[in-house]
């Protein structure tokens, strides 16, 4: 942050306004941002804030439904990745796209290789320049003739690097690049960065580590929802500032929680561990009682929902379901005894796309549906026609794939299908991502009187809002444990973002 | 532009049976079309010799397509079920010939086959070694160990009560009795019971299934099993139509019943699909191939037809999951 030297000049990229939206879901709406020369400006949000979708407008694979997009000042309009590129743009996507077979000299020239006469590839000059550029970043632990298959992650994607630099790119757009890296080479990366910086070049760095952030850039933009939240000089924030602008507070929902008798405890947790990333996790989910579980992506709230589940057995520890200690090794198991999980990723976890509504609402209940193995028809199309009406599921009929349907439809289906099964404990991970307020709404309401039912609840949600207004008790994860617990009355946005991150709370800086 | 909206809204009204029952009734109308058409250019086609043999020919086909459609329905696929039904035809000749009551020579292809192919589902589902590595090898195994065992020879003089689809049941010849029973069967179980509902869910979304107490992997083995019995089943038809057992397998056998399932409906990529089609569809291949003759077209030009329905189902097939998954994205 020494060197502001560049920051007087026209920004190298500027993004003004920027829309975008997909069939039925609006990815972007109104984000501006610029970056300068010889800056680092960060771009973070939780996932599906829109990072991605920016970066693919950046870089030519999308373009915007409005809004504009400057280089050195003057518009600019990028149909293809390859006017991007023209442009100087370069992005490092997180899954590097090199050709492992080859080398390192051919992976950096790849479709742009020195040429002789007769168009005859010039080796001896691709190895120089391959060479020279490695030279010029002072990397001395690869060598053009290496074969980029035998390499770690790490160095892979300095090559990547270099296939941007060997384009002259100016802005370097890297997409989480120490997603995959050790610890080392995060810093050697680093290291590779802060070079790229004195030599003028622009980074767009995307991450949602925010150790990282503080670390290496020099200002960062928080998008939230698609939505454009704020910009801040990393010098001038602080972590707390950033998870409450990342998390947000939105007035658009009113969480419908009733207080309801609380009962004995459904769930009892003590020391569950499932490596890598349950560590001693002890807890518990009372009857009626709905409990909130925060953390940033990768705190390993799933994967603790997945250990309860059966998904991943725990290696140690110990369940106990009303009272009773039980073993649970597999999906089978769990639902056997009461637990119902609604995963995350309904497309991948909870769905069969190709079966109809009828069939997803009862794939759950089969057991208790079926005598001698054969299912009682008229049963489960009852069940299905009670859910649909019950939680208004859009839908032509129960015959309709469930494919067809939109995103919050296909969510209420992967709701309903559990509660058919009438759980004791159930397990939300994320259940109003990525549907709209509407269909939001109307699961909040269920949560409300499943609770009001006496069944337990545990609620994973990324949405601090959602986790503060639909909670009577809010457990926040980080890093595979438990680091606090909140009643409702204490659970406020400051100090659950503060144990979210891991910052001492109100410390940094006066919120 | 609205055009494609209105085919879009036409085909989203619909519903998922309707759309199987569509394909199903549009099999039925090209096995029942064709013939008219040809009985038009040759009438000798429709003469009931002709037609009863082309059923009774190629009853063991359809049956064979019955499992092979659980199979590719559950997200997996076997090359295996052409030797396997080769290798069970020659043994249960050779026991008939060796003088092993009867009864036995038609039990033992079906539990062969069940055992052959569970352990085959097994190796699948919980070694997880994707199915057409697993059934290719197999299929290695059973062409390469039925040439060696028998050393070619021909197995003749079966004796007469070994004949089991020479018989009638009820003025209907056994293969095509057993082939509407099977199929019948099959399609009730696949559509009615819990078991059959699992291999829809695994063959969809394994993942999702799992998460609903469905063990896919059980489901895999189940299904293989089942698969391994309906090819028990079809060699058993096969041997006990033929004078002569030629200890080989049919060739290109294992394709054609691939094809019959892929033609009836089957989605190559799990998850959808009747085994009434893939009957239908088995009889409108050989009412394909024997139509041929009929109009005097070279049969050389019988695999390049067929190749060319399994590609024009499963573009069709494609196409629909495509406008699906637009689809998938509105609201």
């Amino acid at each position: 942050m020494s060197d502001r030297m560049a920051s007087a000049s026209v920004p190298l990229l500027q993004l003004r306004d920027i829309e975008k939206t997909f069939p039925g879901v609006r990815a972007l709406s109104e984000v501006s941002f610029d970056v300068r020369a010889g800056e680092v400006h960060a771009l973070l949000g939780e996932n599906g804030a829109g990072k991605s979708t920016l970066i693919k407008i950046v870089s030519g694979v999308y373009q915007p439904d409005s809004g504009v997009i400057l280089i050195d000042g003057r518009e600019a309009h990028f149909a293809t990745p390859e006017d991007a590129k023209r442009a100087g743009v370069a992005t490092i996507y997180q899954e590097l796209l090199l050709f492992p077979e080859l080398t390192v000299a051919e992976n950096i020239f790849l479709g742009h290789a020195p040429r002789g006469r007769l168009g005859r590839i010039d080796w001896t000059a691709m190895r120089a320049n391959a060479e020279e550029l490695l030279a010029s970043l002072d990397i001395d632990d690869l060598a053009s003739d290496m074969i980029v298959g035998s390499l770690p992650v790490g160095n892979r994607q300095r090559v990547e690097i270099l296939r941007a630099l060997s384009h002259d790119a100016r802005i370097l757009i890297m997409d989480e690049p120490t997603a995959a890296l050790t610890e080392s080479d995060v810093m050697r990366l680093f290291d590779i960065v802060r070079r790229l910086k004195a030599r003028g070049v622009a980074v767009v760095y995307i991450s949602h580590r925010l150790d990282e952030i503080f670390a290496i850039a020099d200002r960062v933009t928080v998008l939230r929802d698609g939505a454009y939240v704020g910009a801040r000089e990393v010098a001038e924030t602080s972590a707390a500032e950033l998870v409450q602008m990342m998390v947000g507070r939105r007035i658009e929902n009113l969480f419908p929680k009733t207080a309801v008798p609380i009962g004995g405890p459904v769930l009892e947790a003590r020391d569950l561990v499932r490596r890598p990333m349950t560590k001693k996790v002890s807890f518990a989910v009372r009857r009626g009682e709905i409990v909130g579980l925060a953390g940033l992506v990768g705190s390993g709230r799933s994967e603790l929902a997945q250990t309860i589940f059966g998904v991943t057995p725990a290696e140690s520890g110990e369940i106990r379901l009303l009272g009773e200690t039980v073993k649970i090794d597999s999906p089978e198991s769990a639902r056997a005894k009461g637990i119902a999980y609604v995963p995350e990723d309904r497309g991948v976890q909870g769905l069969v796309r190709a079966m109809s509504v009828l069939h997803n609402f009862s794939l759950a209940a089969l057991n208790g549906l079926s005598r001698w193995g054969f299912i009682d028809r008229s049963a489960e199309r009852r069940m299905a026609e009670e859910g649909v009406e019950r939680f208004s599921v859009r839908t032509s009929s129960v015959d309709e794939i469930a494919g067809r349907l939109s995103g919050g439809n296909q969510q209420k289906i992967v709701l309903g299908k559990w509660l058919a099964n009438n759980p004791r404990l159930l397990i939300l991970d994320e259940p109003t991502r990525g549907i709209d307020v509407g269909a939001k709404a109307e699961i909040h309401r269920l949560m409300g009187e499943l609770a009001a039912g006496g069944v337990a609840i545990l609620m994973i949600s990324s949405e601090l809002p959602e986790v503060l207004g639909m909670s009577d008790r809010v457990l926040v994860m980080r890093e595979g444990r438990l680091v606090a617990e909140f009643d409702r009355a204490r659970a406020t946005s400051e100090a659950v973002g503060a144990a979210m991150m891991g910052s001492e709370p109100h410390v940094e800086k006066a919120a | 532009m609205s055009a494609t909206a209105f085919v879009a809204a036409a085909s989203a009204r619909n519903g998922g049976l309707r759309r199987f029952a569509s394909q199903e009734a549009l099999l039925a109308v090209a096995v029942i079309g064709l013939a008219i058409v040809v009985g038009f250019i040759n009438p000798r086609f429709l003469a009931a010799r002709n037609l009863s043999d082309l059923l009774l020919g190629n009853a063991y086909i359809a049956i064979a397509a019955v499992g092979m459609s659980m199979v590719i329905i559950s997200g997996n696929i076997d090359i295996s079920v052409g030797a396997l039904i080769g290798v069970l035809a020659t043994l249960s000749g050779s026991m008939a010939v060796a003088g092993i009551p009867t009864v036995l020579c038609w039990l033992t292809p079906l539990i062969f086959g069940l055992s052959v192919m569970a352990a085959q589902g097994a190796v699948v589902a919980y070694l997880r070694i994707p199915a057409i590595v697993v059934t290719l090898g197999m299929m290695s195994i059973l062409k390469g160990g039925l040439i060696s065992v028998t050393g070619g020879r021909w197995i003749t003089d079966l004796p007469q009560d070994f004949h089991l689809a020479d018989r009638n049941i009820y003025g209907v010849p056994m293969p095509v009795a057993i082939m509407v029973v099977a199929t019948a069967l099959a399609a009730l179980w696949m559509r009615y019971s819990a078991a059959g509902r699992a291999i829809y869910a695994t063959g969809g979304n394994a993942e999702a299934a799992r998460l609903c107490g469905v063990n896919p992997q059980r489901t895999v083995v189940m299904v293989f099993a089942l698969h391994g019995l309906f090819a028990g089943i079809a060699a058993l038809v096969y041997a006990t139509q033929l004078r002569v057992i030629q200890s080989t397998t049919p060739p290109g056998l294992e394709l054609t019943v691939i094809t019959a399932s892929v033609v009836g409906g089957v989605s190559i990529l799990g998850g959808v699909g009747t085994v009434v089609g893939s009957t239908l569809a088995a009889i409108l291949i050989a009412e394909i191939t024997s139509a041929l003759v009929f109009i005097n077209v070279s049969p050389y030009w019988t695999d390049a037809v067929r190749g060319a329905l399994i590609l024009a189902t499963v573009i069709a097939d494609i196409v629909r999951r495509q406008r699906r998954a637009a689809r998938g994205w509105k609201r």
